[in-house]
């Protein structure tokens, strides 16, 4: 018995690449290496199309897609790294950037922080835009773990890998627009919350907002790519 | 219920009404009830019982010029007064018959002569609280022509005929939407609607849920029909306390009258609405941050597709119309698609409700043909710019609107016009404004707005809208510079193009609409530190005349 798969075709980047039906644009281009920068989407979790990175462009159509969440469309034609789509992403990590205080040198992610990573990828040499140098708190009530919100970036990956694979759901956001926050439970300290201590949210930061204490001041590279292994044991039991 | 039942009710809500010689109808909706219309209604109360005269007061919603109120209009002569407190309850009453009180007196014949009353034909005529009253003034006849005679696909064919687009600011084909929903494979379909009326100085949709809340329900039971779903939602803001209250009491008669529930005018449909209060968040107006409230979650808009009308409220199939659009559904249920598709402009049909606010003689709510000229909507029915002062701008669509300058008030209202303007319909709100406001300071206020009801989902929306209003910040206190500027610009077209939803993507257009056509301004707070309209306090021209001294 044959399993009949729907097979399209498109184009990215001017590379002539095939897909199955439902696939997302980036899961097709990452296959093909094609680069497409994301900060929120990560492996193994629900995407939201928030951080906007992974926005691309399709012929025929004026608004600008995200890559992450747009499935495959027989005969589309992607580009991925246009100059208009370049000057946004810029403008996007230049947001970022300003929003909070993003110190790099006093850092633990220094060297393994991805909003850095971007930085440099994406050539931004120095941010246009005012900082905003908010005073945000640092809570260091867990006793393996810090939060720290100047350097959050509120991608909410830790809420999702704790709502969906740890199944605790201790984080969520609080408040609106500029002055949302990542809280857990009911905006209680991180040390007398129900938290399970499984550190899956600091594996998955992709800045130093969520750390291990025990490497303050020295290397802390993060590993998520636990995270479509576990899925993928857990899918096959 | 039947369609003899509801005649025979109207029939009897006639003969009850023909007891009496006149009717004195007086607006209770918010305007006039702040300035004592529940007084003045009872003293009117007290003076007809005193007279010999068989008189009838009635409360209801809003007539329209609310800068005249309180309001009285007494019937059947169709006299118009203003300014009316309980003190004048004597001699109105006393006048019936003769010649009208001269002190309260108005003219507004232009304000009423240009307006096209469908969605508010019934508002200054009826007491929103009485099903009896809608029901008089055909309530309710179309739902039961629809039950009754029509199939689905005839309403819907009907609705596409009209060419109806919603109201609430996007302008897409209602007709088609339905269509969606209804091809939409499920059992289970939701049909809701959008009372989240959320942009500074719009009130259309509270004046109809106040004034007029069966036929909001008589819309949405018309559409559930159509599209299959016998459950509906009405999410209103908590901020309406009085649409909350008027709309728990149209249910409760609806459902008493056997509108809504089970076998409906005995026929196998089904349908009842509830109520869900928003929390105070402009971004709810957004239909899937809308649907995450209803379902309980946190108001964050999601990526479309997949639209709410394949999966909507707990994955199903959901129709989303705002207040006004389901207010106009009955009445072209009952007179035929094409006598709404007759009104209006080339692509945008029928009517629409504005509230005119700002610098302008005729506040209130107007209703007037789609296609008409901004300039007539202004100076005609709005009794133009009160005090000596000329007109500047006029602000069209909310916070995600424009301002359109003087010069371009011959352009006829639709959709696409105002669109190609820089601005867009929006929900309906219209706020002028003359000489004495600096369009730098208003493009701040609206970025001001968006930026406190950003959800802060997106990068964009959240960070950007600050960014902005930083900028703009500056250029008010006269610190910004020309740097400034290139970068407001800058950040503008990334907002707007990269935004999540419609709040972020549209949050520049204040900025954008003011910078096309009133750039002077921003380069005179710039470069001379002089605020035109006299508004902005300039820090920096203070600072360094000081220095000289």
């Amino acid at each position: 018995m044959s399993v009949e798969t729907d097979v399209k075709t498109l184009v990215i980047d001017e590379q002539e690449v095939s897909a199955r039906a439902g696939q997302t644009i980036l899961e097709v281009a990452r296959e093909n290496d094609i680069n497409i920068p994301t900060l929120c989407h990560l492996e193994g979790l629900s995407d939201v199309g928030a951080c906007r990175l992974c926005l691309v462009e399709i012929k025929g159509s004026n608004k600008l897609l995200p890559a992450c969440l747009a499935t495959v469309q027989e005969g589309m034609e992607v580009s991925t790294n246009t100059e208009r789509l370049q000057k946004h992403r810029r403008t996007i990590l230049e947001l970022l950037f300003a929003e909070r205080n993003h110190i790099c040198s006093v850092c633990v992610s220094n060297g393994h922080c991805e909003l850095q990573t971007l930085g440099q990828e994406q050539g931004l040499t120095h941010i246009r835009l005012p900082y905003r140098n908010p005073e945000l708190n640092v809570d260091a009530s867990h006793e393996r773990f810090t939060l720290d919100h100047n350097r959050c970036i509120l991608c909410t990956r830790c809420v999702r890998v704790c709502s969906e694979i740890e199944g605790a759901h201790i984080w969520d956001v609080m408040g609106r627009g500029i002055n949302s926050l990542i809280i857990s439970d009911l905006h209680q300290d991180w040390g007398s919350s129900a938290c399970t201590r499984c550190g899956k949210c600091v594996q998955v930061c992709p800045t130093g907002a969520l750390f291990d204490k025990s490497k303050i001041g020295s290397d802390h590279p993060k590993y998520p790519e636990f995270l479509p292994y576990l899925n993928l044991m857990r899918e096959a039991q | 219920m039947t369609i003899e039942e509801l005649e025979q009710i109207a029939k009897n809500v006639k003969q009850e009404n023909e007891k009496y010689d006149y009717e004195i109808n007086v607006c209770m909706d918010l305007a006039c009830a702040s300035q004592g219309a529940d007084k003045l209604k009872d003293a009117l109360v007290k003076a007809a019982e005193a007279g010999a005269k068989k008189v009838l007061v009635r409360r209801t919603g809003c007539m329209g010029p609310c800068s005249h109120g309180p309001l009285v209009r007494v019937d059947p002569e169709e006299r118009l007064y203003r300014r009316v407190n309980a003190s004048h309850a004597e001699a109105i009453v006393k006048s019936l018959g003769g010649a009208p009180v001269p002190e309260l007196q108005c003219d507004l014949d232009e304000h009423f002569d240009k307006q096209v009353r469908v969605v508010l034909e019934n508002a200054g005529y009826i007491d929103p609280e009485k099903i009896d009253d809608y029901i008089a003034r055909d309530g309710y006849k179309a739902l039961l022509i629809v039950l009754t005679e029509m199939t689905p696909s005839g309403v819907i064919h009907r609705i596409t005929e009209s060419g109806l687009r919603g109201r609430g600011g996007g302008g897409y084909p209602t007709g088609l939407k339905w269509g969606t929903v209804a091809k939409a494979a499920g059992d289970v379909k939701y049909v809701v609607c959008n009372g989240d009326e959320g942009d500074p100085g719009a009130f259309m949709d509270r004046s109809v849920m106040e004034g007029d809340p069966h036929r909001v329900i008589e819309g949405m039971a018309i559409a559930a029909y159509a599209v299959g779903a016998s459950k509906g939602f009405i999410y209103v803001r908590a901020e309406y306390p009085v649409a909350v209250s008027r709309l728990t009491t149209a249910l409760r008669e609806a459902r008493r009258h056997g509108l809504l529930g089970n076998n409906i005018c005995n026929t196998p449909f089904n349908f009842d609405v509830e109520i869900r209060l928003g929390a105070g968040a402009f971004v709810c107006g957004e239909e899937t941050a809308l649907i995450a409230s209803i379902e309980g979650r946190r108001g964050t808009p999601k990526p479309r597709p997949p639209y709410p009308a394949s999966s909507g409220l707990w994955g199903k199939p959901t129709l989303i119309n705002n207040v006004e659009t389901y207010a106009n559904i009955a009445p072209i249920v009952r007179n035929g698609g094409k006598w709404f598709f007759n009104m209006g402009s080339e692509r945008s049909k029928g009517t629409k409700v504005f509230a005119l606010t700002g610098k302008i003689a005729n506040t209130g709510l107007v209703e007037v043909p789609m296609g008409i000229k901004l300039r007539e909507i202004i100076e005609e029915i709005g009794g133009g710019v009160p005090g000596g002062h000329t007109f500047k701008a006029v602000q069209t669509g909310g916070p995600s609107g424009g301002c359109i300058p003087a010069d371009m008030l011959d352009v006829g209202v639709s959709y696409d016009a105002l669109l190609k303007m820089g601005s867009i319909m929006g929900s309906g709100g219209m706020i002028v404004m003359d000489d004495t406001s600096c369009m730098v300071n208003v493009a701040r206020f609206f970025i001001e707005f968006c930026m406190t009801e950003s959800c802060g989902k997106c990068i964009p929306c959240r960070a950007g809208t600050a960014q902005m209003f930083t900028l703009l910040t500056r250029i008010c206190d006269g610190t910004g510079t020309m740097a400034d500027l290139a970068l407001l610009e800058d950040l503008c077209s990334t907002v707007k193009e990269t935004s999540l939803c419609g709040l972020g993507q549209t949050a520049p257009n204040p900025v954008l609409s003011t910078l096309k056509y009133f750039r002077n301004e921003y380069i005179e707070h710039i470069v001379h530190k002089r605020c035109p309209a006299g508004v902005c306090q300039m820090e920096a021209v203070k600072s360094e005349s000081e220095v000289v001294a």
